[in-house]
């Protein structure tokens, strides 16, 4: 009697993902050959063939373009608090779903945390260590060490504060300084070097960060007027959203370029900067505005119901009860809207003139030391990487929070 | 006995009626009162530094010339934006149709049973969908075209029937007759085309016989396009490199040619998660019941479980349709003469600015608003009757 040996089992994944037939066989072949052609060039390019000097000599022109040195510490200031405020929101929140008892880490011993953190975040701090390692001065590392520490106090004090249930005065106190501290910090920014100024990486991040949170309260406004009974309201509203919705950016950049001044009294002339973030909000909150209906139309209809049987004006039923709803189910897709602004901030380049990431790489290949050699794939690659590892990152953390919000299975 | 009292009005401050018209009043005089704001600013300034607010512009002279085109400097403006505006429809049309069939080839990969593919195909999407799409562009304008791509000395002529050199790229193209014969010789295909389909579909539903639509109806637009071809005039030509340009053909524009790579590219990566999403929004069972009618895999994906997918695409593939329109508007940055780039130049050459633009706008306003007509259109056509 023969016996079968069963095949070993990387031979049969091999079968089974590969060699399924002949035809699979041959598109292994085909893009097995062409995906490690790829994957080749782009070693060489990056660890041979590359001049990465390009990048090196002029990393403070590609992230924060001429910012004045002596002004440098300024950002780093920025960076730190804005890191222990970053904490004291991920503070609170766990600290909420802990009481809540939807936490997924809570209980998870701490290699465990630590790995589960490196895999949603190991790109970005890779990416940082990188920049650092670029980097010669200690400045930078001394910010990135304080980001750390603040970020780690942040987060403890975050659960500390929010391990019992936040009494009143507590939440006014943490709405101020969720309101104050970033207002604070651009004052404080500002006073040293006028937004006018603002540029290289530094621009793209402050640029989609303030057309997004500036947008928010015109997206919300928009959107209840579209979904108001009142006609008049309901027309304006659409039209809006229509027409900046049919609308390309880049066109709107470029009227804003030339016209905003028309608009305005003659006495006030708005420096590029703000001609691009007033552009970005009102392009923004159009599409905000379609993403908070889509949130209002899926808060079920009792919830309406159950408000106004409780009583509760129209503004409380939407305030209190709709809203909150709406607002978390769309988290996701906000995000999405922010990663969409983030990528589109290099338009402000092409469109205004303003020496962002993108138009900061064109520019460094036309200096002295480099014109003429093609740099430009470095300085690309450099831009690619920066936007890549900030978008992907983000839409990774939007999808895990879409998982764990349940969207769409509740 | 109690009385019914009649049901009395509220005082005017408490109902609803007045209050919800004195609300929209409020806020319609105070979006009134903003844009008589606005407009009063922008005649006072444009009085002010002297410029004017009215359309005369467009019957000025245009005095620049668009590479591709007959547009000779002394036509007017007027037919400068219409240039234009068939420019942004040429790469458009191009690009729906080519990132439609790249984006749903990466969307099917994606769901591959074999590993190398399925893993090339997540890479593309996750790679290109997270970048920029100028950053795309500039790479495919500096990098590509004007870095990889050869002298026209030194032009690749693969098989000698294509010219690629950082001039642009040659393909072949026909010649002897007018493009709009052309057009309508092909228009007579299609329409043929879809007549017998219809007839041949008919019949198969009614006798159950083979319908063969396709081989019919593709057998008839061969037929027509041959015939028409020969019976016309028409005829091929090849380009050739002379000295220091390609002669014959049609020569595609380096910056046609980057812009339309980079927007192809781009919004695949996006139509590809459209595609994937739609197809695994389809029921398990429509694939497994089309194994269990032994189909292969190929005809399993084209006839059971793509048509059924893409009813579910329609809507989000439109809005990505929209934003190629759209993002088309970039290639105003790489000297590609499409509707934002003509009105950039003729601004620049003195157009007033604001006038400009606004038409520039109201026409991506109005193409927006086709396309998305056309796109419900189709999604009404193609959405399940629900019983």
């Amino acid at each position: 009697m023969t016996t079968r040996t069963a095949p070993a089992p990387a031979l049969v994944w091999v079968r089974r993902h590969l060699f399924r037939s002949f035809w699979d066989g041959l598109m292994t072949v085909v893009f097995g050959g062409l995906g490690l052609y790829i994957l080749f060039r782009l070693a060489r390019f990056v660890f041979v063939t590359a001049r990465w000097e390009i990048i090196s000599t002029n990393l403070k022109l590609l992230m924060v373009g001429r910012w004045p040195d002596i002004h440098l510490p300024r950002i780093s200031v920025t960076l730190v608090v804005l890191a222990a405020l970053g904490g004291l929101v991920a503070g609170l929140i766990h600290a909420r779903q802990v009481r809540a008892g939807t936490s997924a880490v809570e209980g998870m011993p701490l290699p465990a945390r630590a790995s589960d953190l490196g895999r949603r975040f190991g790109l970005l701090i890779g990416a940082v260590l990188l920049l650092l390692a670029l980097t010669t001065t200690v400045g930078t590392w001394l910010t990135a060490a304080g980001f750390v520490v603040a970020g780690v106090v942040g987060r403890l004090a975050g659960a500390r504060i929010g391990r019992d249930r936040l009494s009143r005065p507590v939440i006014i106190l943490l709405t101020l300084v969720f309101i104050g501290v970033p207002a604070g910090m651009y004052l404080y920014l500002v006073d040293a070097v006028p937004l006018a100024d603002w540029e290289g990486f530094f621009f793209n991040v402050s640029a989609a960060a303030a057309g997004i949170v500036l947008s928010f309260p015109l997206g919300v406004l928009l959107a209840l007027g579209r979904r108001s009974r009142l006609p008049l309201l309901k027309t304006v509203s659409t039209v809006y959203i229509e027409v900046v919705r049919g609308a390309p950016l880049y066109v709107l950049l470029l009227l804003a370029n030339v016209s905003l001044e028309f608009f305005v009294p003659a006495s006030f002339s708005p420096s590029k900067p703000i001609r691009a973030i007033v552009t970005f909000t009102l392009f923004t909150a159009a599409y905000l505005a379609e993403i908070v209906r889509g949130g209002l139309q899926s808060v079920p209809r009792g919830q309406e119901e159950a408000a106004k049987a409780l009583g509760l004006s129209p503004v409380k039923q939407m305030g209190l009860i709709i809203l909150p709803q709406a607002l978390r189910n769309v988290i996701p897709a906000q995000i999405g809207q922010f990663i969409a602004l983030f990528k589109d901030t290099t338009l402000a380049g092409l469109g205004l003139g303003i020496l962002e990431l993108l138009g900061a790489a064109e520019a460094i290949t036309q200096q002295p030391d480099f014109r003429g050699q093609g740099l430009i794939i470095e300085s690309l690659a450099f831009v690619a990487f920066m936007f890549w590892v900030g978008s992907f990152t983000m839409s990774r953390e939007s999808q895990r929070l879409e998982r764990k919000l349940g969207v769409g299975t509740r | 006995m109690t009385t019914v009292e009649a049901p009395q009005r509220p005082p005017f401050w408490r109902d609803v009626r007045v209050l919800s018209w004195a609300f929209q009043l409020v806020v319609f005089a105070l979006v009134a009162f903003f844009i008589y704001w606005l407009v009063g600013n922008y005649q006072t300034n444009a009085e002010r530094v002297g410029i004017s607010t009215n359309f005369d512009f467009l019957d000025q002279p245009a005095s620049f010339e668009i590479p591709g085109s007959e547009f000779s400097q002394t036509q007017p403006v007027r037919d400068a934006y219409v240039e234009g505006i068939l420019n942004t429809i040429r790469i458009s049309v191009v690009g729906i149709v080519l990132a439609t069939v790249l984006g749903t080839l990466i969307g099917i990969g994606r769901l591959s049973r074999n590993w190398v593919v399925s893993r090339l195909a997540t890479v593309y999407v996750e790679v290109v969908r997270n970048l920029p799409l100028l950053v795309i562009m500039v790479f495919t304008f500096l990098g590509l075209v004007l870095q990889v791509l050869p002298t026209i000395q030194e032009a690749w002529t693969p098989g000698g029937i294509m010219v690629f050199s950082n001039r642009g790229i040659a393909v072949p193209w026909y010649e002897g007759n007018s493009g709009t014969v052309l057009f309508l010789l092909f228009l007579v295909g299609a329409v043929g085309w879809w007549a017998l389909a219809r007839w041949r579909q008919g019949v198969a539903a009614r006798t159950g016989a083979p319908s063969r639509a396709g081989l019919i109806g593709g057998g008839f637009f061969v037929a027509v396009m041959v015939i028409g071809w020969f019976a016309l005039g028409f005829s091929v030509t090849t380009p050739v490199v002379e000295g220091r340009l390609s002669v014959g053909g049609i020569r595609l524009d380096p910056s046609y040619f980057a812009v339309l790579v980079a927007l192809v590219v781009y919004t695949a990566s996006h139509i590809a998660e459209i595609v994937r999403g739609s197809i695994q929004a389809v029921p398990k069972g429509q694939g497994e019941a089309a194994s269990a009618l032994a189909l292969s895999g190929f005809q399993r994906m084209w006839f059971i479980v793509l048509p059924q997918a893409m009813r579910i695409a329609i809507p989000p593939l439109g809005n990505q349709y929209l934003n190629l329109i759209k993002n088309s508007s970039l290639g105003a940055g790489f000297a590609y003469f499409e509707l934002t780039q003509v009105t950039q130049i003729t601004v620049g050459n003195g157009s007033p600015a604001i006038p400009a633009f606004t038409l520039a706008l109201a026409f991506y306003v109005v193409l927006s608003l086709i396309t998305s007509a056309a796109v419900n259109i189709a999604n009404r056509r193609f959405a399940l009757v629900q019983r």
